[in-house]
């Protein structure tokens, strides 16, 4: 027992230390990266010239593990998070949970100039700002020129269907790579394609628990047939059911590869392979970039939205500082220095001006015109409910069937939402 | 007449001593398991959620009504009760053999008793991880050394069939230990008296040896059952669930932990708890009647 007082009182200690004198310390819940965050952490302090201090802690590296550490803190009415970097898909959770403490409008304006459409929506909840826009992501269509030649088609000039895409690959014996394995990555697939078919998965996400989900419509049965035809075609990828973002990516390098939708990332990853001398630099000259493929023809495709924003914790001692190091954290000369080192897009329009970037990026026009027309997955608390009755009934991309797979998917979203069914 | 109360007052005062030293222990078992047990069984009245708790309602039954309705549950208990029989099966088998190996044994009792239990000791965690690099598509020796081109973790029996394979090589060393304290108290005489009246091997095993340990074998399914059937770790690790590998305990997790669904998930663990204690009365009984047989004789 008196150990356990001892340890308890060790813990209790070492939370609280720094807050007796000194300036105040901000703890930075981040996501694992290459040291993006870290750097940027060391500049902001600096800057604040004795004001505050931040510290980062790295959360697990998958985004639900970051979720399910931050609710758990949280739920627990944590003061020890003042900064949190939150993917883009949980801030209606966690604002609607009370977990985010929300900006003023004064505070928000200089957060939000100049930022992006796509992100912009997914950043507030209810009217009001929760988490301040940092680096956003989007995927393009990534195509071998020479495989688009030999189908006669120019995809950067005339925008392509998703039919189309595939008929060029089998044209060619080619193939469509996307990330394909039950996960997150494929309810953004689905959800692109669902509002490129001018649906949308969910029709009022703001009403949480009762809200209406609408694969069941033309738009749902359209994106059904296209994942089914994809999943049955002899154009997907190797392994597609198994497909994370780096799979897909191996299956476009391949001699094989065609097409492929995924993030930015991969052309810096294909272009770092040369480097290493495990990719042909021929294979970096034959990739080109268009914005995502279309369901129909003249109708220009939806791009997903990703990113991370960081959230100011509602039980946090210190905020006013943490709105501070939050506005140094985002500038537009941050998210630059964070793109070019860790290769995700800021998500203000300036960082797309940017002459470094544009040197790096040859596609960087491209990114941001797409980041500002993203179509946010949707902005509903019960998103990981909604995302995994998808995932379970969805998957694998062949077995889907336009009859019966999105009322399927309507059904297990309302049974989860109600407690009436398990997931 | 004084002695006796003399006797008394002293064998009060041993039991109040007794419960002096036995009973902030007690205390705190009751802390630590019986509260949060009780609290899971009122929580499981509750559709109730970490991230709306102002939406928590008490629906009574309900959420035991939803899991034992829905597919998944009596999926994940199929597999769950899959996994546990065939494992604990094959480890009797092998643990079986093994403790009359260690038995038999002359010399370097020690040393092969030690190695017998090195993987019991291995962490679940870093063993279900050696096995699943064991078998990785890209990288693993075994994929490798038979020539499998597909990946066994994307098929729901391979995948299964690994988790087993790695759960009875890490909890077999203890089945053995526990046949070995059996075999060691059959008495060698018997073995003898059916070897001179021209008993088989096979008939004195059967005959002699098994019936003999029957106590100690009980001892071990019910340990090693009740272990088997609340399987997570390894599950967790090497197919995080997907191609219908997922187990009980492994829903009541996702239930609460991944979804914050407090009420439901609660309902799933007081249901694995319900089974567990079925489990182990199912054997206790079946114990009972050994003993009785045996003091029948």
């Amino acid at each position: 027992m008196a150990a356990t007082v001892a340890l308890l009182g060790a813990v209790t200690l070492a939370c609280g230390g720094g807050d007796d004198g000194g300036p105040p310390t901000l703890n930075w819940y981040i996501n694992p990266d290459n040291g993006g965050q870290e750097a940027l952490a060391e500049r902001c302090t600096e800057e604040a010239d004795g004001a505050y201090r931040i510290e980062t802690t790295a959360l697990p590296r998958d985004a639900s593990g970051q979720r399910e550490q931050l609710v758990r803190r949280l739920a627990a009415n944590d003061s020890s998070i003042d900064i949190m970097s939150l993917d883009v898909v949980f801030t209606p959770e966690f604002a609607a949970a009370g977990f985010l403490r929300p900006f003023t409008e004064e505070e928000a304006e200089p957060l939000t100039e100049g930022v992006l459409e796509g992100p912009l929506e997914a950043a507030q909840w209810d009217g009001q700002l929760y988490v301040a826009p940092f680096y956003a992501n989007t995927q393009l269509l990534w195509y071998r020129r020479s495989v688009a030649e030999a189908a006669g088609i120019d995809p950067a000039e005339e925008p392509i269907t998703w039919d189309q895409m595939i008929d060029a690959a089998e044209e060619t014996d080619t193939t469509v790579a996307i990330t394909g394995a039950r996960y997150e990555g494929y309810t953004v697939v689905i959800n692109s394609l669902v509002a490129s078919a001018g649906g949308q998965i969910i029709e009022d996400p703001d009403a949480g628990r009762e809200a209406t989900p609408a694969l069941d419509s033309e738009a749902g049965r359209r994106a059904a047939e296209i994942i089914r035809r994809l999943g049955r075609s002899p154009a997907a990828a190797d392994g597609m059911t198994n497909a994370f973002e780096n799979e897909a990516r191996t299956a476009f390098e391949a001699e094989d590869g065609g097409f492929m939708l995924n993030w930015p990332f991969v052309y810096s990853a294909a272009k770092s392979a040369v480097e290493e001398g495990q990719l042909d630099q021929s294979v970096v000259d034959d990739i080109a970039w268009a914005r995502v493929p279309g369901v129909e023809e003249g109708e220009p495709g939806a791009p997903p939205l990703g990113g991370i924003n960081f959230g100011i914790g509602a039980f946090s001692d210190h905020q006013e500082e943490a709105v501070d190091a939050v506005r140094c954290l985002t500038t537009t000369q941050s998210q630059i220095e964070y793109m070019l080192g860790e290769g995700n897009p800021g998500s203000r329009a300036e960082v797309f001006d940017d002459p470094d970037i544009r040197e790096q990026y040859p596609m960087a026009s491209l990114i941001r015109d797409s980041i500002d027309d993203a179509t946010p997955r949707p902005l509903t608390p019960y998103y990981t409910d909604v995302s995994g009755a998808i995932q379970r009934t969805w998957h694998p991309p062949g077995s889907v069937d336009p009859d019966s797979t999105p009322a399927d998917a309507d059904d297990l979203i309302v049974g989860v939402l109600n407690d009436e069914q398990l997931l | 007449m004084a002695a006796t109360s003399e006797r008394t007052a002293r064998a009060r005062d041993e039991q109040r001593l007794g419960w002096y030293l036995a009973g902030p222990a007690f205390g705190v078992m009751l802390l630590v398991t019986a509260y949060p047990m009780l609290r899971a069984v009122y929580q499981s009245l509750f559709s109730y959620r970490i991230t709306d708790p102002d939406a928590r309602e008490f629906v009574g039954l309900r959420n035991y009504v939803t899991v034992l309705t829905d597919s998944v549950w009596w999926t994940d208990v199929f597999t769950t009760v899959f996994i546990t029989v065939v494992t604990v099966a094959i480890e009797l088998v092998i643990g079986f053999a093994f403790a009359s190996v260690m038995h038999r044994l002359v010399f370097g009792r020690r040393t092969v008793r030690t190695s017998i239990l090195v993987p019991y000791g291995i962490i679940t965690v870093v063993a279900a991880f050696a096995w699943r690099y064991a078998f990785d598509l890209n990288s693993g020796f075994v994929n490798d050394l038979f020539g499998i081109e597909s990946d066994v973790f994307a098929n729901r029996w391979t995948a299964l069939t690994v988790i087993i394979l790695a759960e009875v090589w890490k909890t077999t060393p203890f089945i053995s230990l526990l046949l070995l304290a059996g075999l060691a108290q059959v008495p060698e005489e018997l073995g003898e008296a059916a070897r001179v009246d021209g008993a088989t091997w096979w008939q004195r095993l059967w005959r002699v040896t098994l019936p003999n340990m029957k106590p100690a074998i009980m001892v071990a399914l019910l340990f090693r059952t009740l272990d088997a059937y609340r399987i997570f770790d390894t599950v967790f690790i090497m197919t995080g669930g997907a191609e219908n590998t997922e187990t009980v305990s492994f829903l009541a997790y996702r239930q609460v932990i991944s979804r914050t669904e407090i009420g439901l998930g609660s309902a799933v663990s007081v249901l694995l708890f319900l089974s567990v204690l079925g489990i182990a009365a199912l054997f206790i009984k079946g114990f009972k009647t050994d003993l009785s047989q045996v003091r029948g004789e």
